[in-house]
């Protein structure tokens, strides 16, 4: 596999690889490590990290397993965000796919709800939703697509604009073949490689915005997740920093693998695309 | 009873704001087992015409009467099943298809539609249509980009032969093939023509070719009929100002010929 090469040879490709490995190991071992409720109490209060063996990462205010909670909420921000972007490219892709290919008034009506979505803050969209609803973490993946599909959307508008005039298009009419299998099977699979490079950029968004969502309690209050725990950790940030400084590192670093490992994969398909 | 009668035909574009005609008041007829040659330099209108013939796009006035039905008149699910008696053959055979597809997912496609054979029949269908048209039954399974552009082009024949038309538009079908290659597509079209009794509208700029395959030409100028024939006339003797000029544009190779 040439790409795969190529997409090795790059050190933040590796980097990036190296920390969603890493994070996926967490989220997938996370019950078996950690079996049982990640929210009952596991010990005294405030216990600060490395200094009692069973808690490594010490307790919370209530006396939870500081440990156990970031496994637990690897599990949350990853699933929220892949669902949440898995989401909004299939949103994004459909409609995007839909206005380009019928054009006319379809394309018109169509564009301009994505101009209605795209002019509201995608945060604030998220924040009205869940509040309205309710927390769970289905709500609050619905939440977070409903501010993000909208930039798949207008690429694979665009890409699909320039596809639908080249010759197999006309074929694939030619032989009689429905308008909705051309639009959905001929022209929506080559328009996707532009649209999935936009993936990376908007797991680390979702991930971000479920993390500020639990951070002002929106999320789903069952779940363990990081944001929730920097919140937790807020009223006790003077005299027990690493309560916030734990969950938030685990962020960045989450965030950031996703972007670098995003990047290395845009890198070694661009240079494929543009030698074949 | 003529397989395709266009009579009046008209598309206008606009150009730089300008209306001009891309086909003005065409009007001719194919026959069953018939090839008409539609000729003439880059712009004449050539393409568009196979457009409207194929209704990839609707013509501003005239009449296209396909099999004896108004072709125009139709639309949906009727039109698409029609689709099947009408054929085309594009130039650039790598552009003629899903750059993604394989040989067998190309030709299964008009089967699949067209119902013309169950799931379980259509392997065997594709490797007879295959061998039709002088390919190996294994190249199914290759993807499109990989096989070579003469492969191809009969891909693209036996795509359009699979649900047995009555007229084919082949769009400057051979232009962009190397001449041995050419030959030997030229072969098969004629040999496909005279067992399965189709017409073709064989549109292309080169008289040589027109010569060897069509049976009747028109020729066309900015959009209009500048004259129409029988082929070997026509090109012989051509009347046309234009005609004239296509046929002293041709190598003289082909003119010498007896």
């Amino acid at each position: 596999m040439n790409r795969l090469r190529r997409f090795f040879r790059s050190p933040e490709a590796i980097a990036g690889a190296l920390i969603l490995a890493l994070l996926m190991m967490m989220a997938l071992a996370a019950p078996l490590l950690f079996p049982g409720d990640p929210q009952a109490i596991a010990g005294p209060a405030l216990l600060p990290p490395f200094q009692d063996w069973p808690l490594p990462l010490g307790t919370d205010r209530l006396g939870r397993d500081v440990l156990a909670e970031l496994f637990h909420g690897a599990r949350t921000s990853l699933a929220v965000g892949l669902a949440a972007a898995a989401a909004a490219l299939l949103i994004g892709a459909v409609v995007g796919t839909s206005a380009g290919f019928a054009g006319g008034l379809v394309d018109e009506v169509l564009m301009r709800i994505t101009d209605a979505f795209q002019t509201v803050p995608s945060f604030l969209l998220a924040l009205a939703f869940v509040s309205i609803v309710g927390p769970s973490l289905g709500v609050v993946v619905a939440a977070i697509a409903l501010g993000a599909w909208t930039g798949p959307a207008r690429v694979a508008r665009a890409e699909v604009l320039s596809i639908r005039e080249r010759d197999y298009v006309a074929g694939a009419r030619v032989i009689g073949m429905h308008p909705l299998e051309i639009a959905f099977r001929e022209v929506l699979p080559n328009a996707l490689p532009p649209v999935l490079a936009l993936s990376s950029v908007i797991v680390a968004a979702a991930i971000l915005t479920e993390a500020a969502l639990s951070f002002l309690g929106l999320g789903d209050p069952n779940r363990v997740t990081w944001g929730g725990m920097i919140a937790e950790g807020r009223t006790v940030l003077r005299t027990a920093p690493f309560l916030s400084i734990v969950p938030g590192v685990a962020l960045v670093l989450t965030v950031l693998g996703v972007y670098l490992a995003g990047e290395g994969v845009v890198e070694s398909t661009a240079v494929r695309r543009s030698l074949s | 009873m003529s397989v395709l009668a266009v009579s009046n035909l008209a598309k206008r574009y606009r150009r730089g704001g300008e209306p001009f005609a891309a086909v003005d008041d065409v009007s001719f007829e194919i026959e069953q087992a018939e090839t008409l040659a539609l000729a003439g330099p880059s712009g004449s209108g050539k393409s568009t015409i196979a457009r409207l013939v194929l209704r990839l796009i609707g013509p501003d006035a005239g009449r296209i009467d396909f099999e004896g039905h108004d072709f125009l008149a139709l639309s949906g699910a009727a039109l698409r099943a029609r689709r099947a008696r009408l054929q085309m053959v594009f130039q650039d055979p790598l552009a003629a298809f899903n750059p993604r597809a394989t040989v067998a997912r190309v030709l299964d496609d008009p089967l699949r539609m067209h119902n013309i054979a169950s799931r379980t029949e259509r392997p065997r269908h594709i490797a007879a249509l295959l061998q039709r048209v002088g390919l190996d039954a294994g190249l199914a399974a290759r993807a499109i980009h990989e096989i070579s552009g003469g492969q191809r082009q009969r891909v693209a024949i036996a795509r359009a032969i699979a649900t047995r038309p009555s007229l084919i538009v082949l769009d400057e079908a051979v232009s962009a093939l190397d001449v041995s290659v050419r030959g030997q597509i030229l072969e098969l079209l004629l040999d496909l023509q005279r067992q399965e009794r189709i017409a073709y509208l064989f549109i292309s700029h080169d008289l040589g070719v027109i010569r060897a395959i069509a049976h009747r030409v028109v020729i066309l100028d900015a959009g209009r009929v500048a004259e129409s024939g029988d082929a070997r006339t026509v090109i012989a003797n051509p009347q046309s100002a234009i005609g004239k000029a296509l046929v002293a544009a041709t190598p003289r190779l082909i003119r010498n010929r007896p």
